[in-house]
């Protein structure tokens, strides 16, 4: 993708985040998407492609009042949105389309028209991972960990320190779902969900939805939003069992995205202001400092320790909180993404003074796929 | 440890022989003619250089305790905390499976501990490869949910 071409000129979460039984899922996608609309002008005679997970676009173009010319339901997990704004770039960019909409819905927590996933017992993980007790993520993501603990010397004081830290950012945001500061000790007094992760090391369960528009960044400046330019973007994918994933320290899919968006942006570290790394559990933004190659291998803990990612520090991290404080509806790199947005806008209530590139790194599965967004506000 | 129906595996063509051999009392590994890679899970192909021409064999049921989680919530059907782990056997491959015949505490279950392989008859069909510390003097008769 050619940096700067592409630019996000709407973007919304719905109106409510958190518990909304009141509304089903795809409602959620198109309280997300009416927002969306609003916050930029648009109408949905506007909007010629369409993108969603979770629910299929045909549904969502349908429920909408949408004519696409270009549709797109990768669905690969919680980064599903970031590569959705990928392949959206390069299609605005190849012709395909002038005007996409991102939309994601999800009934995380009261399960109103949403369906489960289900098992497949005849996939490879139905045969030979889930037989073994796995309970869903926080029994298989949490499982490397204690290799990286044991191979790079990370202590749980420092894994408890990643929840500590991004409540400090919750507590300036008064959309978060827990904002009351809380410390170390706090973390291991939870409930212990899978050792070594306490509840407070687990992401929250809620309902919620986020939506994002795309034009080309040419007419960017007809819009009443501040645009918001794509600088680079990567998508990978590794594995869906975590059992077979290759390097327990660290995520092929986070290295081959986060080289991909870099090269792409042609930034180095050193120019990023802000950085979300998608926080379905305390141990992933350790890896993505590092796969991202912010920090070596083995130095991240360390680096959060020292406040660098704290409100004050130099690289500021999952400002909003993340999904172990502000919200989780189960897929949530949409809700990183507008996190992003509103720190380019400068309108984030944690907003980092004066910031102009933002990373925006996801996670599918259970490092089982990868996606990153490099954004700027300068033209 | 009890098995929720839903979640007993579903063997396809390509990962029949697997579970046959589970069931005779062996582990079963592929290993490709034409570049030697030794892999899992199960395919008819090797995903190294994409080779047909692999052969199965027998494993050493040998390996060490790679990583886990122990979780802290079972399900009804399961009684008491239960680790979900990886091993990684002699041969190179790791696979998911359960630590049993040990105490399910971090204190027990010690990374790179040394493990053999125990089959677990799930049903008539079924034959779960779990693992057991390599040490007798490790074992428990009890915990692990064995
Ligand atoms: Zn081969």
């Amino acid at each position: 993708m050619k940096p700067k071409s592409i630019a996000i000129v709407g973007a919304a979460e719905t109106t409510e985040l958190g518990k909304i039984p009141n509304m089903s899922q795809i409602q959620l996608h198109a309280d997300a998407a009416l927002n969306a609309m609003a916050d930029c002008g648009l109408g949905p005679k506007d909007i010629d492609g369409i993108a969603c997970a979770a629910e299929w676009p045909t549904d969502l173009a349908h429920y909408l009042g949408i004519t696409p010319s270009w549709v797109d339901g990768t669905m690969v997990g919680g980064c599903s949105f970031m590569i959705h704004l990928r392949h959206a770039a390069a299609a605005i960019n190849e012709g395909l389309c002038t005007t996409v909409l991102i939309t994601h819905g999800e009934s995380g927590r009261s399960w109103v028209g949403s369906k489960a996933m289900g098992n497949n017992p005849a996939s490879l993980a139905g045969q030979f991972e889930i037989p073994y007790g796995c309970m869903g993520p926080p029994t298989m993501f949490t499982i490397p960990v204690l290799r990286y603990m044991k191979d790079l010397g990370l202590t749980h004081e420092q894994l408890a320190n990643v929840a500590v830290v991004q409540r400090e950012w919750a507590s300036k945001n008064p959309r978060a779902t827990h904002q009351d500061l809380i410390t170390i000790e706090d973390v291991f007094a939870s409930k212990m969900i899978a050792y070594p992760f306490h509840i407070l090391e687990c992401c929250l369960v809620t309902d919620g939805g986020g939506a994002l528009i795309l034009t080309t960044a040419e007419r960017a400046k007809d819009f009443p939003t501040k645009p918001v330019y794509v600088l680079g973007t990567g998508e990978s994918v590794e594995t869906p069992m975590i059992s077979q994933m290759k390097d327990f320290t660290s995520s092929s899919a986070f290295k081959v995205s986060g080289k991909k968006a870099f090269n792409e942006a042609g930034i180095s570290h050193a120019d990023v202001d802000h950085l979300m790394i998608y926080d379905a559990f305390a141990h992933l933004p350790i890896y993505g400092l590092e796969d991202l190659g912010f920090v070596q291998p083995g130095e991240a803990g360390d680096f959060i320790w020292e406040g660098n990612t704290a409100p004050g520090g130099k690289l500021p991290m999952n400002t909003n909180g993340g999904g172990l404080s502000y919200m989780h509806s189960g897929m949530y790199g949409m809700y990183a993404l507008q996190e992003s947005v509103r720190q380019m806008r400068g309108i984030a209530p944690a907003q980092v003074a004066g910031a102009k590139t933002s990373v925006c790194h996801g996670v599918g599965g259970m490092f089982g796929a990868s996606s990153t967004i490099i954004m700027t506000n300068e033209k | 440890m009890a098995i929720n129906p839903k979640t007993l595996p579903k063997p396809t063509p390509e990962t029949q022989h697997f579970w046959d051999g589970a069931r005779a009392g062996k582990l079963l590994l592929q290993q490709c003619d034409n570049c030697q890679h030794i892999y899992f899970p199960p395919r008819p192909f090797c995903p190294d250089c994409a080779s047909r021409a692999v052969t199965i064999f027998q494993a050493s049921g040998k390996g060490r305790l790679y990583s886990y989680v122990i979780n802290h919530r079972p399900p009804r059907w399961i009684e008491g905390h239960y680790s979900i782990a990886v091993v990684e056997l002699d041969e190179g491959p790791r696979l998911m499976s359960n630590i049993v015949e040990v105490e399910q505490t971090p204190e027990a279950l010690i990374l790179d501990m040394p493990l053999d392989v125990v089959f677990d008859a799930v049903t008539d069909d079924i034959t779960l490869v779990k693992f057991r510390p390599a040490d007798p003097a490790s074992r428990t008769t009890s915990g692990g949910g064995a």
